[in-house]
């Protein structure tokens, strides 16, 4: 039984010799950090540090077949070898699940229910109205084609967010909006998650009540401690701050903390105190934290020269940020960075993330929807925040028009038609792209066209800085590190992720 | 360890060979047709002339001791059994028309049953504890549904095995039908080396038999194709599995992947960890087996073997990976004394019962009870040199399961 059959050696499976293996598409980078760090991304979004001699050899074609470089360069998709590979099979099924979002249609779906507010934000990117001006409510009858347009987007998961102004002082539309919704979907059945975007202030125990029969969200701003929250978001009374942190008590005593949100709007002084607005975070028990910089959009514009920065500026905080937040979850603390979450789904895994601002093609209209309180509706809040200071480019049509119009508006085929990233100068070949997204809408309305320019693009000042930091951690190969954005993608804490396990 | 076979005695006619052993009592409820039972008879005082006034063509009468054939009794009967142990109520048994050996084809109770479809095989694997024959044995087809029509209905899982099973084409096919109407609540798991697969035909007419709870184990030893290719010992398999894999995912069937641990293997088990997420993430669970030392593996020990404690990194780097990822992964076959102790929580009891066996160290382990243990073939020069007996520990999974730790499949 044991007799021994002619076992053939490792050499006669090698693939035919004396053919080189072809080239698939790729890009890359030097990363500024660590130095001599060649970052190389397959077109579906996989990647490979390489020293630079390495690199030269790989595009050279002078790799060896059983160099384990070659092994890793293959199995990851930047080459191909002759003959029949199952490779560009699987390179369809990853560019066809990173891209599964365009399936159905738009998921997040945004209601400005009012733009009364009780605030006077500094970075306000809307034309806020006294919380009054009754008549900037959104209408029974604006409800009610807009539920019929929420409807008949095919999203079997969706998002219906609740913006303002201050919702809360337009509570009653909420209210209804949720009833219509919930009466509808008992035959729709759809997967429904409703955020409700607040300063909580005004939010009543009898509304908090009903946010929690209804299972709503609550996303609030803090953006740190009172000293920079004060300033940032003065209210009437100067203590914006201390109500803040009272109405997150009250409402994580009835919608259950878990269901309380906060992000961090960052100004020109938030960017000096990078320790001190997470440890807020930490010392109210958020098990996370949403850096951003200012928006600077419709009337936020104005008040740039006061509160804003140059991007380099909130790279560089970002970069003290994230540093300082790896080191406390390696401490035992856990909380993350929202948008370093973001950006690690796209990266350390093959699927997409229900985060609609940073896609290609463009979240904008293919996967999120803004209907107005006036009934106009618009394919990104930042294009309803442009449309406030009178720039209509972005009006895709009102609530009566069938969803179908709206999207093939000429709104929706101007942004479209710069939407796709791939196809766009400083994009297509740039080592970042299969993780980034496109943004018309912000290119649009800063630099006058869609297709924007990049070395001029804040947005991609942004996101170029990002990548650099987080690839730049990725590429130390600190286990630690790696344990805390495992933990991070995978909502456990980092004590839960024993070892940070193969790491690319 | 238990087990497979024994030997005994029959005596009288003999129709068929495959018989379900019960007690009249269990067969009326169950219904098991009487011409294929064996009466239970474990203390050899049954009274016959009760059960033979019934008028049921009984299949036959089985007592383990030296009883003699009673009187009343024409039909088969079976006595003297060597192992008493090996046959009990429920058991399906094939006897030799020539000869005394028995074995078992069906344990009610043991952690894994499994259908041995074929020695044939159309790959060649260095480390195959099976090795094929390549003779015709179709009428194991007609044992396979023989058998499944004799498992208890509420056995929770079958597996079938081989050589390669898809070889048998319709015959499988037929195998698999008898089992989703036959056992209906019984999850089935299959190995195959998948290659057949990627034949779309082939593939869409396995799903058209509509299995409710049908798992395909197919093993992928490497991320680079000639390295996989080298040790299942056929060029292109590696591209065939690939295949395969993906068209029984386009139909939404599950499939597990298989990895067994060895020379050839572990130098790119994190790169194949990495591999499966990227390109087969719908892969219901990973399964990263220590060798069996039997067949080609022994013949081929001195290029394969490797001594686990020597590459806990490597095993470590893919369990984790895939673990913090969200895919279910399991070690299975290695004793938890050779596994750093956060590896603990994947470490499945997987080896058979029927080959599972301890060793004197195991003596005075404090953890022996949620351990694999090891091959009963393993002989010394197949031991980790870290085999030890862990002290009584309070909290021996410290760690809490990230795995939702899939029903652990034996070999």
């Amino acid at each position: 039984m044991n007799s021994r059959p002619a076992f053939r050696g490792p050499a006669s499976f090698v693939p035919d010799g004396g053919r080189p293996y072809e080239l698939l598409p790729f890009r890359f980078a030097r990363l500024p950090n660590p130095p001599g760090t060649v970052l190389a991304t397959s077109e579906v979004g996989e990647y490979a540090f390489l020293t630079d001699q390495k690199f030269q050899d790989f595009v050279g074609r002078r790799l060896r077949a059983d160099d384990h470089l070659y092994r890793d360069l293959h199995a990851r998709h930047f080459l191909i070898e002759p003959g029949a590979d199952p490779h560009l099979d699987l390179i369809a099924t990853q560019y066809r699940t990173r891209k599964s979002f365009l399936r159905w249609g738009p998921s997040l779906h945004i209601f400005v229910v009012t733009l009364r507010c009780d605030h006077s934000c500094v970075y306000c990117q809307v034309s806020r109205r006294s919380p009054d001006a009754a008549r900037f409510d959104m209408a029974a009858e604006t409800m009610g084609h807009a539920v019929n347009r929420l409807f008949e987007s095919r999203a079997p998961t969706l998002t219906v967010e609740f913006q303002g102004g201050e919702p809360a002082l337009a509570f009653d539309r909420v209210k209804s909006l949720v009833d219509m919704i919930e009466e509808r979907n008992a035959s729709e059945r759809r997967s429904i998650r409703f955020t409700l975007a607040s300063t909580l202030h005004l939010l009543t125990d009898e509304m908090l009540q009903f946010c929690r029969e209804h299972k709503i969200c609550l996303s609030t701003s803090l953006d740190g401690p009172a000293f920079i929250h004060n300033a940032n978001r003065p209210n009437g009374s100067h203590d914006s701050y201390e109500r803040t942190v009272e109405a997150i008590d009250r409402a994580r005593s009835i919608v259950g903390a878990e269901n309380v949100s906060a992000l961090t709007t960052l100004t020109r002084l938030s960017l000096q105190h990078p320790k001190e607005i997470i440890d807020t975070y930490v010392s109210l028990g958020f098990r996370s934290i949403f850096l951003r910089p200012l928006s600077p959009y419709g009337f936020a514009l104005r008040s740039a020269h006061k509160t804003g920065y140059p991007m380099s500026e909130f790279v560089s905080f970002y970069r003290a940020a994230l540093d300082y937040l790896i080191d406390i979850n390696k401490r035992g603390i856990v909380i993350d960075e929202a948008y370093s979450t973001v950006l690690l789904n796209h990266i350390l895994t093959p699927f997409p993330t229900g985060y609609v601002d940073l896609r290609s093609p463009a979240g904008a209209g293919l996967g999120a929807l803004v209907y107005n309180y006036d009934g106009r509706v618009y394919a990104s809040d930042e294009g309803r925040m442009v449309a406030e200071t009178g720039d209509d480019r972005f009006v895709l049509g009102t609530v009566v028009q069938p969803y179908q119009a709206l999207m093939t508006s000429e709104a929706m085929q101007w942004l479209l038609a710069s939407g796709v990233a791939e196809a766009l100068p400083g994009c297509s070949d740039c080592a970042f792209l299969p993780y980034c997204g496109s943004d018309p809408v912000y290119h649009a309305s800063r630099q006058g066209d869609p297709v924007g320019h990049r070395p001029t693009s804040d947005f991609c000042r942004k996101h170029t800085g990002l990548f650099e930091v987080i690839f730049g951690n990725l590429a130390r190969r600190d286990a630690d590190v790696m344990r805390v954005f495992l933990a991070w993608i995978s909502r456990r804490t980092p004590a839960q992720v024993s070892r940070a396990g193969y790491m690319p | 360890m238990l087990p497979l076979s024994t030997h005994l005695e029959h005596h009288g006619p003999l129709p068929r060979t495959i018989f379900k052993v019960v007690t009249p009592e269990e067969r009326d409820s169950a219904g098991w047709p009487a011409e294929r039972a064996l009466v239970w008879d474990p203390d050899g005082r049954r009274d016959v002339s009760e059960i033979h006034r019934d008028g049921l063509p009984w299949g036959g009468w089985l007592t383990p001791g030296d009883r003699q054939r009673a009187g009343l009794w024409t039909g088969l009967w079976v006595n003297r059994v060597r192992d008493p142990h090996v046959i009990g109520p429920g058991d399906v048994i094939r006897l030799r028309p020539e000869g005394t050996q028995a074995r078992i084809l069906y344990r009610r109770g043991a952690k894994a049953n499994s259908l041995f479809a074929t020695e044939r095989c159309n790959s060649l694997c260095l480390m195959c504890s099976q090795p094929p024959r390549d003779a015709n044995d179709d009428w194991r087809i007609a044992e396979m549904l023989d058998v499944v029509s004799l498992v208890d209905h509420d056995e929770r899982n079958l597996g079938i095995t081989g050589g390669e099973p898809t070889l048998l084409g319709d015959g499988l096919l037929a195998v698999i039908a008898t089992c989703q109407t036959r056992l209906p609540d019984t999850a089935l798991h299959i190995l195959s080396n998948g290659r057949r697969f990627a034949d779309p035909l082939w593939t869409r007419k396995t799903v058209a038999v509509g299995h409710q709870d049908l798992t395909w184990a197919i093993p992928l030893y490497a991320d680079s194709p000639d390295l996989h290719d080298h040790i299942v010992q056929a060029k292109g398999a590696f591209d065939e599995t690939v295949h395969g894999l993906y068209q029984l995912a386009w139909w939404n069937c599950r499939v597990e992947i298989r990895v067994v641990l060895h020379r050839l293997t572990v130098p790119r088990l994190g790169a194949l960890a990495n591999f499966i997420y990227r390109n087969l993430p719908f892969a219901a669970h990973v399964a990263l087996m220590g060798l069996e030392p039997m067949g080609f593996a022994k013949v081929n020990r001195e290029s394969l073997w490797v001594d686990p404690l020597d590459y806990t990194d490597e095993l470590a780097d893919a369990c984790c990976y895939l673990a913090a990822r969200g895919i279910n992964v399991s070690i299975y076959n290695l004793s938890l004394c050779v596994l750093p102790r956060d590896l603990w929580q994947f470490a499945r009891q997987s080896i058979s019962d029927w080959k599972n066996s301890f060793v004197p160290e195991c003596g005075g382990c404090g953890a022996r009870d949620r351990c694999s243990g090891f091959f009963a073939s393993a002989g010394r020069e197949w031991r980790s040199r870290g085999i030890r007996p862990i002290p009584p520990m309070q909290d021996p999974f410290p760690l809490a399961a990230l795995s939702s730790g899939d029903q652990p499949k034996c070999d």
